[in-house]
C-alpha cells in the first residue's frame, strides 16, 4: 500500500517524467505537512509506535519475564509490581507490554485481506456495471446483513480457531464493506473525461481499471485501509475475549481480559483493567490516524 | 408508496435467501464432516457415522440445502444438536431479554447523540465541535467489552453505584431491572454514540449549506423554525440509515457485553452453543439477527422515503 506519507519508491528510483514526479512528491510532502500539524494524528502515531516497540523488544525491556516468572497471585499494584500480578502471579505490566504482539500481526493482515479483495471487487463492480454489478451488489447486501462477530464465532467453531482462520474470516467479512466504498468512488470517476479518453484510445478494461482509475481512488482506499485496521483490532480483540480468537498461552489483551474478568467483582481489577486500557489506547490511536487521513485527503 | 414497499420487500427476500445460503455454506460445506467436527479428531469412525446418521448430516448436501432454505422461510430453524429440540422456541426468551438490553441502549444513545451532532454542526470548527468529533471517534472505536470492563471497575467496583451483574432478582420491578441493565446498556450506548453523532453532524452541516436553508433564513423564519421545518427533516436522513445499519453491529457487541455482565440473553446462548458445537443454534442466531437487520433497514428506508419524497419517487421509477 502506497501511503501518501512515504514518497513512492518509483518516484525516487525512476524519474521518467521529472516534472510530473516532482509535482507528485511535492503534493505528498504537502499532505504530510498538513497531517503533521494535526495533534490527533501525531498522538495516534506516537501511541502506535510505542506499542510496536514494546511488542518487538518484548522480554528485553519488560521488568519481569511475562511468561515464566511466577510470584504471589493477584498482588495489588505497587509492591514491586507496578501494575500488580495476575492470578498465576505473573507481572501485569510485563504481560501488557507484550500483549500487542498477536493482535498487531493478525489485525493488519485481516485488514489487508479485506481491503485488497474489496478494492478488486469494488473496481470491477463500479467499472463494468450491468449484470455483474447487480449480482455482486445483492451478494454484498447479504454479507452486510451478517452480524460479523456471530458469523466469525460460527466459522471458528466449524473450522477450529487458528490465527490463519481468524485472518481469513475477518478479512472476508470486511470485503463487502470495502467493496461498497470503492464502488461508489469508481462510479464518480468513470464518468470523467480521462476515462472516456482512455476508452477512445482503445485501452482494455483491466488497463483502464488498474492504471487510470485505481490511482485516482487511492485516497479513499488508503483511508479505508486505516479504518478497517481499527475495526480489525476491535473485532479480533472481541473474538479473543469470546475465546475463539487468539489462544493461550499468549499474553493477548482480549484473551487476558477474558481470563481475568470474573475476578473484578471481588475487587481484583488490575489484571483486567490494564489490558482493557491497552486495547482502548490502540483502537483510539488507529482511529485518530484514520480520521486525520480522511479529513486531510478529502480537502 | 405501495409499489416502493413491494419492490423493497422483494429485494429483502432475495437478500434473505442469499444470507441463508452463505450461512449454509459456512455450516455445512466448510466442514466436510459435521460429526467429526463435533466429536473431534480422536473419535472412532463408528461414533462419527452414528452421529451423522442421527443429526441427518449424512444426507446429500442438496437435500440439506433445500431443507434449510425452506426452514428459513417457514420459521423452522432445525433441531439443536445438543438436546434435539427445535431451536427457535429455545431462543425466544433469550431474544426477548437481549432486545430489552439493546432497546435500552438505543433509548439512551439516540437522543443524546442526535443532540450532540446538531449542537456540533451549528458550531462547526469551534473547539466544542472538535471536542464532540473527537469524543465520537474515541467512543465508537473502543470495543464494548473494554468499555464494559472500565465501567465495571470504576462505577461498579470502586464507586459501588450500580450492580456489576446484569440479571435482576426474580420478579424485580421495572426500576430495579433498569438499575441492573444500566451498566451493560451504557457500554453499548457509548459505542453507538460516536456513529450517530458524527452522522448527524455531517448531515446537518450539508443541509445548513444548502440553498433552501439560506432562502428560509432570508424570508425571515426564526432559527428554530428553519431548523424544525427545513433542516432536521433532511439532515437526519443519513442518521436514520446509520441507526438501522448499526443494529446488526449492536447485536455483535451484545455477545461480549452479556459475557462481561453475565446476562442470560441471546449472546450467552450463542456462546454456550459455540462451546458445545451446536451448529443449528448458531446458524439460527445468525439468520435471526440478519432478519432483524433487514427489517431495521427496511423500516429505515421507509422512514427516509417518508422524510424525503424525492427519494420515494426516484425509487418508484
Amino acid at each position: 500500500m502506497d501511503l501518501p506519507a512515504t514518497p513512492s519508491p518509483l518516484a525516487r528510483v525512476a524519474p521518467t517524467t521529472p516534472g510530473a514526479t516532482s509535482e507528485r512528491t511535492q503534493a505528498r510532502r504537502e499532505t504530510l505537512k498538513v497531517l503533521l500539524r494535526r495533534p490527533a494524528f501525531i498522538i495516534g502515531c506516537l501511541v502506535m509506535i510505542g506499542w510496536i516497540i514494546t511488542a518487538i523488544l518484548g522480554q528485553r525491556i519488560t521488568p519481569y519475564d511475562p511468561f515464566n516468572s511466577f510470584s504471589g497471585g493477584h498482588l495489588p499494584p505497587g509492591s514491586g509490581h507496578l501494575l500488580g500480578t495476575d492470578r498465576l502471579g505473573r507481572d501485569v505490566l510485563s504481560r501488557v507490554m507484550v500483549g500487542s504482539r498477536d493482535v498487531l500481526v493478525v489485525a493488519p493482515l485481516a485488514a489487508i485481506v479485506g481491503v485488497v479483495a474489496g478494492t478488486l471487487l469494488g473496481l470491477v463492480m463500479g467499472f463494468y456495471r450491468g449484470l455483474i454489478d447487480d449480482v455482486l451488489s445483492r451478494l454484498v447486501e447479504a454479507f452486510l446483513a451478517l452480524p460479523v462477530i456471530l458469523v466469525a464465532l460460527l466459522t471458528l467453531v466449524v473450522l477450529g480457531s487458528s490465527p490463519l482462520v481468524v485472518v481469513c474470516v475477518v478479512g472476508i467479512l470486511f470485503t463487502p464493506i470495502v467493496a461498497r466504498t470503492v464502488r461508489s468512488a469508481v462510479l464518480s470517476e468513470r464518468q470523467l473525461d480521462y476515462v472516456t479518453a482512455a476508452k477512445l484510445r482503445g485501452e482494455s478494461g483491466p488497463f483502464i481499471l488498474t492504471r487510470e482509475i485505481f490511482p485516482n481512488v487511492l485516497g479513499p482506499t488508503v483511508v479505508e485501509m486505516t479504518v478497517r485496521f481499527g475495526y480489525a483490532i476491535f473485532t479480533v480483540a472481541t473474538l479473543s475475549f469470546l475465546g475463539v480468537g487468539i489462544q493461550p498461552p499468549s499474553a493477548d489483551w482480549g484473551l487476558t481480559v477474558s481470563e481475568e474478568y470474573t475476578n473484578m467483582i471481588s475487587g481484583v481489577w488490575w489484571p483486567t483493567l490494564f489490558p482493557a486500557l491497552a486495547i482502548a489506547s490502540t483502537v483510539v490511536a488507529v482511529n485518530l490516524i484514520a480520521d486525520s487521513l480522511q479529513s486531510v485527503l478529502n480537502e | 408508496m405501495a409499489r416502493f414497499i413491494g419492490r423493497r420487500l422483494l429485494l429483502s427476500l432475495v437478500t434473505l435467501w442469499l444470507l441463508a445460503t452463505i450461512v449454509f455454506i459456512i455450516a455445512n460445506v466448510l466442514p466436510n464432516d459435521v460429526g467429526r467436527t463435533i466429536l473431534g479428531p480422536f473419535a472412532p469412525q463408528e461414533s462419527v457415522d452414528a452421529l451423522n446418521e442421527k443429526l441427518g448430516t449424512n444426507r446429500p448436501i442438496l437435500v440439506r440445502y433445500v431443507d434449510q432454505i425452506r426452514g428459513v422461510f417457514t420459521f423452522d430453524y432445525g433441531d439443536s444438536f445438543v438436546n434435539g429440540r427445535p431451536v427457535l422456541p429455545q431462543l425466544a426468551d433469550a431474544i426477548g431479554r437481549s432486545a430489552k438490553l439493546a432497546g435500552l441502549a438505543l433509548i439512551i444513545t439516540i437522543p443524546v447523540a442526535i443532540m450532540a451532532g446538531l449542537y456540533a454542526a451549528r458550531r462547526r470548527d469551534r473547539p466544542v465541535d472538535r471536542a464532540i468529533v473527537l469524543l465520537g471517534v474515541t467512543s465508537s472505536s473502543i470495543p464494548e467489552f473494554v468499555t464494559g470492563t472500565i465501567l465495571v471497575v470504576v462505577v461498579g467496583v470502586q464507586l459501588k453505584l450500580l450492580p456489576v451483574l446484569a440479571t435482576p432478582p426474580r420478579n424485580a420491578d421495572i426500576l430495579t431491572q433498569f438499575r441492573f441493565l444500566l451498566l451493560p446498556a451504557l457500554s453499548m450506548a457509548i459505542v453507538y454514540f460516536g456513529y450517530i453523532a458524527r452522522m448527524t453532524r455531517a448531515g446537518t452541516i450539508e443541509v445548513l449549506q444548502a440553498d433552501y436553508t439560506r432562502t428560509a433564513a432570508m424570508k425571515g423564519l426564526t432559527t428554530a423554525q428553519t431548523m424544525r421545518r427545513h433542516v432536521l427533516r433532511n439532515a437526519l436522513i443519513p442518521t436514520v440509515a446509520v441507526i438501522a445499519v448499526q443494529i446488526g453491529y449492536l447485536f455483535g457487541g451484545i455477545i461480549a457485553v452479556e459475557k462481561i455482565f453475565n446476562y442470560n440473553g441471546m449472546g450467552q446462548t450463542m456462546l454456550s452453543a459455540a462451546q458445545r458445537k451446536d451448529i443449528p443454534m448458531l446458524t439460527a442466531g445468525v439468520i435471526i439477527i440478519g432478519v432483524v437487520y433487514m427489517v431495521a433497514t427496511l423500516i429505515a428506508d421507509l422512514t427516509i422515503a417518508w422524510m424525503n419524497p424525492r427519494i420515494r419517487l426516484d425509487a418508484e421509477r
